[in-house]
């Protein structure tokens, strides 16, 4: 418990620098942080896949873009005055999801409507019809397998969407890839 | 990543000699995401990260035209489609064998458990490929637009 405090508590310490920073390579720098600690959160609740891919995706891959982005750009953040609306859309919406927290059911609880529905049926399965032992891989690649290959598309959009965006430049300076049949 | 300075990050020892220690565990861990799924945390998507920042260290540390001279923007982008391909390949191959689309038992006839593994592995490498490809494809984009 004290280490989940400890963790929640260095969460909103560097959320409130970030705010205040100017420095935008400091402010990835810790971001990149929060995403760590975040990482040591999820599996202190043993959410250990979830964990990896936000120590892999949010501690690793997205420094470096912001990083490379921040390359293109500039190191200091453009200073605008208090905005007032800015301030109350983010209190509202944090005071919403505060609300809604207090309908939730307790960490860990097997009453939880997420325990009740298709959970006992995928944790039966992935021993029976399965057969591996993660059944976090199981739920992912089989039972949600339609799901994944959303995911996955969208990944490849992304990558899509970047390509077309910033790729048109490229192609003109970069003379050794052209040379091997470019289409 | 071209910065203010035009220092090469190759010309320090310690992080070229630390980068090319480290790359390969890097590509081995990462491998061992891909393949080691089904027993623990882990799958394609961390496994593609992962090795996509081993790719990317190489090219943070001996510069972007080293990094595409090992590894051609060109076959990154056409991985980012094969990747997806390899999924979704394997659910019209389930198709074909008469199960339903991403249904995996139908793909060992004998045992349908052996399916699913079989699927399993084989939609997870279509991940891991799609998002390799995808993030070496972003780091391209990002980087390579600096140095015009």
């Amino acid at each position: 418990m004290l280490i989940e405090i400890l963790l929640f508590g260095l969460l909103l310490v560097i959320a409130v620098v970030i705010m205040r920073l100017e420095n935008l390579f400091a402010a990835a720098m810790l971001f990149s942080i929060f995403s760590l600690l975040s990482a040591g959160l999820f599996t202190l609740f043993d959410a250990v896949d979830v964990a990896f891919t936000e120590a892999a995706v949010g501690a690793g891959i997205s420094t470096v873009l912001i990083l490379g982005t921040l390359a293109l750009t500039s190191e200091r953040e453009y200073q605008s005055g208090f905005k007032p609306l800015p301030v109350i859309v983010v209190a509202a919406t944090g005071a919403a999801l505060l609300y809604g927290t207090a309908d939730m059911p307790n960490y860990g609880d097997p009453q939880a409507p997420i325990h009740q529905h298709v959970a006992p049926e995928y944790v039966e399965g992935t021993k029976t019809k399965v057969g591996m032992p993660n059944i976090v891989t199981a739920v992912l690649a089989s039972y949600r397998g339609y799901d994944t290959y959303g995911e996955t598309m969208v990944i490849f959009t992304a990558g899509l969407g970047v390509l077309l965006l910033l790729g048109g430049p490229r192609r003109e300076q970069d003379v050794e890839p052209a040379a091997e049949g470019d289409a | 990543m071209s910065g203010k300075k035009p220092m090469k990050m190759a010309e320090l020892m310690i992080l070229r000699i630390g980068a090319k220690f480290l790359i390969p565990f890097i590509l081995l861990f990462a491998l061992y995401v891909q393949f080691h799924g089904d027993f623990g945390p882990g799958g394609g998507f961390q496994a593609g990260v992962i090795f996509a920042a081993g790719l990317i260290l190489y090219g943070l540390i001996f510069g972007l035209d080293a990094m595409k001279r090992a590894i051609p923007a060109r076959a990154m982008e056409i991985g980012m489609a094969v990747g997806v391909l390899l999924y979704g390949g394997t659910g019209v191959l389930t198709l074909l064998l008469g199960g339903n689309f991403l249904a995996y038992d139908v793909l060992d006839s004998h045992s349908p458990m052996h399916g699913q593994h079989y699927g399993i592995i084989a939609v997870e490498a279509g991940v891991g490929i799609a998002v390799t490809c995808t993030m070496t494809t972003l780091y391209y984009m990002f980087a390579g637009r600096g140095q015009s």
